[in-house]
């Protein structure tokens, strides 16, 4: 792990071991926020924060953690980052939070965050912690775009709220996917990406 | 790791936990008034799009000078009546908090809960709406169960005391994209100009499952429902069903009507 540069710190999560896609990780939230573009970007940039920010206080204090009570620090400083980060999306994009409602507290039980302060910030330094963390907000980030940009296209008919498909219901030709509107419809293209990734880099594939 | 003394897992979580909820309280306390203000901005923003006086995105200091035209006030559901601000200020009643309070709210009966509220508050807020003294329309707060959660809204009605001017939902948590369409304006708009009581001056109005197929007169009480929402819908019609019995704001707005002959008919 010592020679990781900083670059595959941070590009290595995105694809070739992706939080979602390979650890199959945080699927509850990429479910939940991926029927709009602008929510699932909100999220991601919120997991992405906390992530880095968490796994880089809990390198910071790595050594004067006790081993018996690591998982109960590392849950408080996650559960602090992510109040604070309620904390400002309610005083500065009012909309937005109310559309992520309860998904943003969520984030707690994320486990990717979870994953990333118990497997790598233990044992690393903060800089690549935080840099680690960064990588894998930014690969679940990549995910969930994708599945966003499917289900909002053809379920809503736009992307980031503007149209692009006019839907019957307004007066258009675009008959809406009522199936890409529903929160199972996610489980479907995270699996169907999840083959894609694998098909294109057979290391992820596991051996059975 | 070290070998660890007996203590240091206690005072460590202790340090830790003092430093985490030093921060979360410093940013609850800091970022309240401006998350407060928001709230309220939300509230205002949504009785004028009711009221059909804002369309689409308008500023904040736009919704502020919008709104110095509608007249908060105080009343009494049971009677009718209006609270005079001494006794009740509308700009500090928190109407929602009210009904967990057991002096200002009252348990619902299973049987007359049609609209899942579990308490009644005995104030309500009302918004009127005038111009040049005369009364134009009234906005009421509703709320109610759709299938997963409480809805929120706001509707207009409009001088005649029976007539939709138009609602508006601002909180909800039904499925996005089928029964969150309820926040949709353009399923909002066709509520506008619907009767809400009949003739005989019971509650009348329908929502329909799918496109409303009523005509002439039965056009008037129905509207559209939204398709894939059916039980969305079906809340949405009990929570007007609730508001406007006599449980709700009927003996306001009888009362509204009784006075009507009078020129300031607000004093009661």
């Amino acid at each position: 792990m010592a020679e990781t540069t900083t670059r595959e710190l941070l590009l290595r999560p995105i694809f070739h071991r992706n939080p979602i896609a390979l650890l199959v990780l945080g699927i509850c939230s990429a479910l939940a926020v991926t029927g709009k573009m602008d929510t699932a970007f909100v999220m991601s940039v919120c997991v992405t924060v906390v992530v880095a920010c968490s796994s880089f206080v809990i390198s910071l204090v790595r050594h004067h953690i006790p081993s018996s009570v690591r998982i109960g620090i590392q849950i408080m400083v996650i559960a602090t980052m992510v109040i604070l980060v309620d904390q400002i999306l309610k005083a500065f994009l009012f909309d937005l939070s109310k559309q992520l409602s309860i998904y943003v507290g969520l984030i707690i039980t994320n486990c990717i965050v979870m994953g990333r302060a118990e497997g790598f910030a233990m044992n690393n330094p903060p800089k690549a912690s935080f840099i680690d963390g960064l990588g894998n907000g930014l690969g679940y980030g990549f995910i969930l775009m994708t599945v966003a940009f499917i289900r909002e296209l053809f379920g809503s008919g736009s992307l980031f709220g503007i149209e692009i498909l006019k839907l019957t219901s307004n007066g258009g030709w675009y008959v809406r996917n009522g199936l890409l509107l529903l929160p199972a419809s996610a489980f479907f293209l995270i699996a169907l990406l999840i083959w894609l990734m694998r098909t294109v880099d057979p290391e992820q594939q596991e051996n059975d | 790791m070290a070998k660890e003394s007996f203590f240091k897992p206690f005072y460590s979580v202790l340090v830790l936990a003092f430093v985490c909820s030093f921060l979360v309280s410093l940013a609850s306390v800091g970022l309240r008034p401006l998350q407060e203000s928001n709230r309220a901005m939300e509230r205002k923003k949504n009785i004028l799009l009711a009221a059909g006086l804002l369309h689409g995105n308008a500023s904040d200091k736009d919704i502020d000078t919008l709104f110095a035209q509608v007249e908060p006030r105080v009343i009494d559901l049971a009677t009718g009546a209006f609270v005079p601000p001494e006794i009740m200020d509308p700009k500090t009643f928190d109407q929602l908090a009210s009904t967990n309070d057991p002096q200002l709210s009252h348990p619902l009966a299973k049987d007359e809960d049609i609209a899942g509220l579990r308490r009644l508050e005995k104030y309500s807020l009302v918004y009127l709406i005038k111009d040049k003294g005369k009364l134009k329309e009234i906005v009421l707060p509703i709320r109610g169960k759709g299938l997963w959660s409480t809805m929120y809204g706001y509707v207009a009605i409009d001088s005649d005391l029976r007539t939709i001017d138009g609602i508006a939902f601002y909180e909800h948590g039904e499925t996005p994209g089928l029964g969150g369409e309820i926040e949709n304006p353009a399923w909002e708009a066709g509520w506008q100009g619907k009767k809400i009581y009949d003739d005989e001056g019971k509650v009348a109005i329908k929502v329909a499952k799918g496109a409303s197929k009523a005509k002439a007169k039965a056009a008037s009480y129905e509207v559209d429902g939204l398709s894939g929402a059916t039980l969305t819908g079906n809340g949405v019609q009990r929570l007007f069903h609730f508001w406007f019995d006599d449980q709700g704001f009927k003996p306001f707005l009888e009362r509204l009507r009784s006075e009507n002959g009078q020129e300031e008919g607000e004093n009661g």
